[in-house]
């Protein structure tokens, strides 16, 4: 894992307490992964280093886990992590049409982030809420039924909301 | 007394549900004779958020759509013991249809218990099926039950449950482990994670039957990580089990122990693939094994295994309470028992129903589902997911039943029925699977790995309209070299999609690359807008909001739009209010 892009050093003490409980636990890779993402927003470099280390896992099979499964990141996500779910149901009820107007009203494509760090679009396989397709989830809540107006009305809603400091 | 149940599961939480309980909860702090409660999804998404009244005699009232403006008037309204005032909230009786024409073996408890409460589940008969088995039943005798039952994996794949089960129990060795695969990843099911938010209890009281039949000592239920209400309340659950010592050591002062942990998933549709979430399980990326083994002889950590899906699992406590034969008397020859279903896309009522095997596809979407919503015409339903296919309307009338649905060249699957009207395109439909493939392929097979992408940039240029002639031979060459050549089940079924589109719509196939039409008018390289000058009245809104200023058009006269710099982006035919613009 040799990158020149970020010299950032995490604050690797928080992740402590997770590798006192997990790094002997057999198995318990992805645990540590999904805590420590947790802890930091997403996987830092060197933070998958230490992970590597205590746990005496090669820092290759870290990464080729850590790039495996979708919920993982190796770049930080904006406040608001839009999943804009593309499963069949809100593919038949026009999910696309939703992609395209949050990629219009914030610039920004799937997998991107906003200059203003506020908001990331990601794609997602189905999150079980079909019944109210289109869906998307911003953090931990979910809205349905969307249409284009709807749905910039909420993205300008949260971007109101941080303006003032508020959270979700 | 009053109980006021609001229907809490993620669906209904996304419809508006927390608002509606919290201002429930604030209108009803100075109603002594209310109790507020929660429930899991009652299956009729289409109504959410839904709110039941019981009354003292426990009579329902069900009110539905309901929003937390509401609150005030159902907080009187239970106040004074008359519901009348609350009529225009009261379900229809033919959407009440909806739930009647079902019957609910898996789903028993959902929408009907709170799940976050062990005594809810205890009052009707939870953990009854285990203290029998436990104090009068060896754990041949469990598995000669399921036999009789005929219950099969509801995941997908069908297979005998009890076989699988023999198979753990047989072999060697004390360390043995049973595992849930709750690794919902079919997009269009969801029937999994109403079991787990519904009746979270049920899950756990279906497991240790299950793990007492194959001799293990710890159960793991492998959830996804999209689904985090369902994490919260199984932990809830576990815990809820362990301080009533339905978990632990000597359970019902029996030999018999157990212990039960969650673990989260990652995100990977392949880890639904038994020895692929084994892998994750061991903290490895998800790539499936080579079987034989089998899990039953070497699973998680080598040791005998049993996975079983949610559903399965759902099952396991009401066969063993009401015999083997009781469950088998429902069903066709090959297919016993009922069978879940998430009823989606463009159905009026859509939502999770459970009927006996044995219905048809119509029963389903025309009875239960009351047919195709907007007044458009049914065209085909999705089954299967990305293992699966989609039915046509010719196709109507099949039998629900593991082997007719195979015949069809879409599978039973793990339930999910994607119902699709005139305006969706197969080709559109057949990419958008392949799509999801080739992104969730694990790269372990060339096949697989390779192949799903080469289909997915053939459908792409049909759908472009720069299809060529011996494009759907070519797609039918690759599905076939697919087939034989990957290793997984997921795999080897990823081409049905587009095999069962050819086969039963191979002319729109055509038309994309002959006539360069989409006759579902949904491709956009295919499709071009027009102004009605009929409807149009002049108000100029669609010219104000073409972003490349196609649309020309004085105040008050018919506009028109130019067809060499339109973008296709339908942002005209979104604010157009009198359906003037017209895509052709």
């Amino acid at each position: 894992m040799d990158c020149s892009c970020s010299a950032a050093h995490s604050d690797l003490t928080l992740l402590s307490p997770v590798l006192d409980t997990y790094a002997g636990v057999k198995g318990s890779l992805i645990t540590v992964l999904q805590k420590a993402q947790e802890i930091y927003g997403y996987l830092p470099q060197d933070v998958l280093e230490h992970i590597a280390q205590r746990m005496e896992i090669p820092a290759a099979k870290i990464l080729g886990v850590a790039t495996f499964y979708t919920q993982f990141r190796l770049k930080p996500v904006g406040k608001y992590l839009i999943q804009l779910c593309k499963g069949t149901a809100c593919h038949v009820n026009n999910s696309d049409l939703i992609e395209k107007t949050i990629t219009e009203t914030l610039g920004i494509h799937d997998g991107e982030t906003t200059e203003d760090g506020l908001f990331t679009l990601k794609n997602v396989a189905c999150l079980g809420c079909c019944s109210l397709s289109p869906v998307m989830m911003i953090n931990a809540e979910t809205y349905g039924s969307l249409t284009p107006d709807k749905t910039r009305e909420i993205l300008r809603t949260l971007a109101q909301n941080a303006e003032k400091g508020a959270t979700v | 007394m009053t109980k006021v149940v609001v229907g809490a599961g993620s669906c209904g939480i996304a419809a508006g549900a927390q608002k509606v309980y919290d201002a429930l909860h604030a209108a009803l702090r100075d109603v002594s004779s209310a109790e507020l409660k929660i429930t899991g999804c009652n299956g009729m998404c289409f109504l959410e958020p839904i709110v039941d009244l019981y009354d003292g005699a426990g009579a329902l009232t069900r009110l539905v759509r309901v929003s937390e403006n509401d609150a005030a008037r159902i907080a009187e309204a239970v106040k004074r013991e008359d519901v009348s005032a609350l009529a225009d909230l009261v379900i229809d009786p033919e959407d009440a249809l909806f739930l009647e024409k079902q019957t609910r073996i898996a789903l028993r408890h959902c929408g009907v218990i709170d799940p976050e409460d062990v005594e809810d589940y205890e009052r009707t008969d939870g953990y009854q099926a285990i203290r029998k088995v436990l104090s009068s039943m060896t754990p041949e005798e469990v598995i000669e039950q399921i036999k009789i039952s005929g219950l099969a994996g509801r995941g997908g794949a069908g297979f005998p449950t009890w076989f699988k089960w023999n198979a753990a129990r047989e072999s060697a060795g004390d360390e043995k482990y049973l595992i849930c695969n709750a690794d919902e990843g079919d997009p269009g099911a969801f029937m999994d994670r109403a079991v787990i938010e519904g009746d979270p209890h049920g899950l756990i009281e279906g497991m240790l039957i299950g793990a007492y039949a194959i001799g293990a000592k710890e159960a793991i239920v492998y959830v996804r990580a999209e689904y985090p209400l369902a994490i919260r309340r199984l932990e809830k659950a576990i815990r809820q089990a362990e301080e009533k010592g339905y978990l632990g050591e000597h359970i019902f002062e029996s030999d018999f122990s157990c212990k039960m942990r969650i673990k989260a998933g990652a995100g990977a549709f392949v880890c639904g693939e038994e020895t692929a979430l084994i892998e994750s399980l061991e903290g490895s990326r998800g790539m499936p094994r080579l079987k034989p083994p089998f899990p039953a002889q070497a699973g998680y950590w080598h040791k005998p295994s049993n996975i079983n899906n949610v559903e399965t699992f759902a099952n396991v406590a009401w066969i063993l309470l009401h015999g083997g034969e009781a469950f088998a008397a429902m069903g066709t020859e090959g297919s016993k028992g009922t069978k879940v279903f998430a009823l989606t896309g463009k159905i009026r009522r859509g939502g999770l129903v459970e009927i006996p095997m044995g219905k048809t596809l119509r029963d389903v979407i025309f009875d239960i589902g009351g047919g195709i919503r907007d007044g458009k015409t049914f065209k085909a339903v999705q089954m299967g997911g990305p293992s699966g296919g989609c039915i046509p309307a010719s196709l109507l009338d099949t039998v629900i039943d593991y082997k007719a649905l195979g015949a069809t060249g879409a599978i039973m699957g793990s339930g999910g029925m994607v119902v699709m009207d005139e305006d969706t395109c197969m080709v559109g439909m057949a990419k958008f699977f392949l799509d999801f493939t080739a992104k969730e392929s694990c790269g372990k097979c060339v096949h697989c790995r390779l192949g799903t992408k080469r289909m997915l940039e053939v459908l792409t240029r049909i759908a472009d309209g720069n299809g060529k002639d011996g494009d759907i031979e070519l797609l039918e060459e690759l599905c076939a070299s697919i087939k034989d050549g990957a290793l997984c089940g997921l795999g080897q079924t990823a081409p049905n999609p587009v095999l069962t589109a050819i086969r039963y719509f191979r002319d729109e196939f055509e038309a994309h690359i002959k006539d360069k039409t989409c006759p579902a008018k949904e491709c956009t390289a295919l499709v071009s807008y027009a102004i009605d000058p009929e409807k149009c009245i002049g108000c100029t809104k669609c010219a104000r909001g073409c972003p490349v200023h196609a649309i020309d058009g004085a105040v008050k006269q018919p506009h028109t739009i130019r067809a060499d710099i339109c973008i296709k982006c339908g942002k005209c035919a979104e604010n157009c209010r009198f359906g003037a613009v017209e895509v052709r």
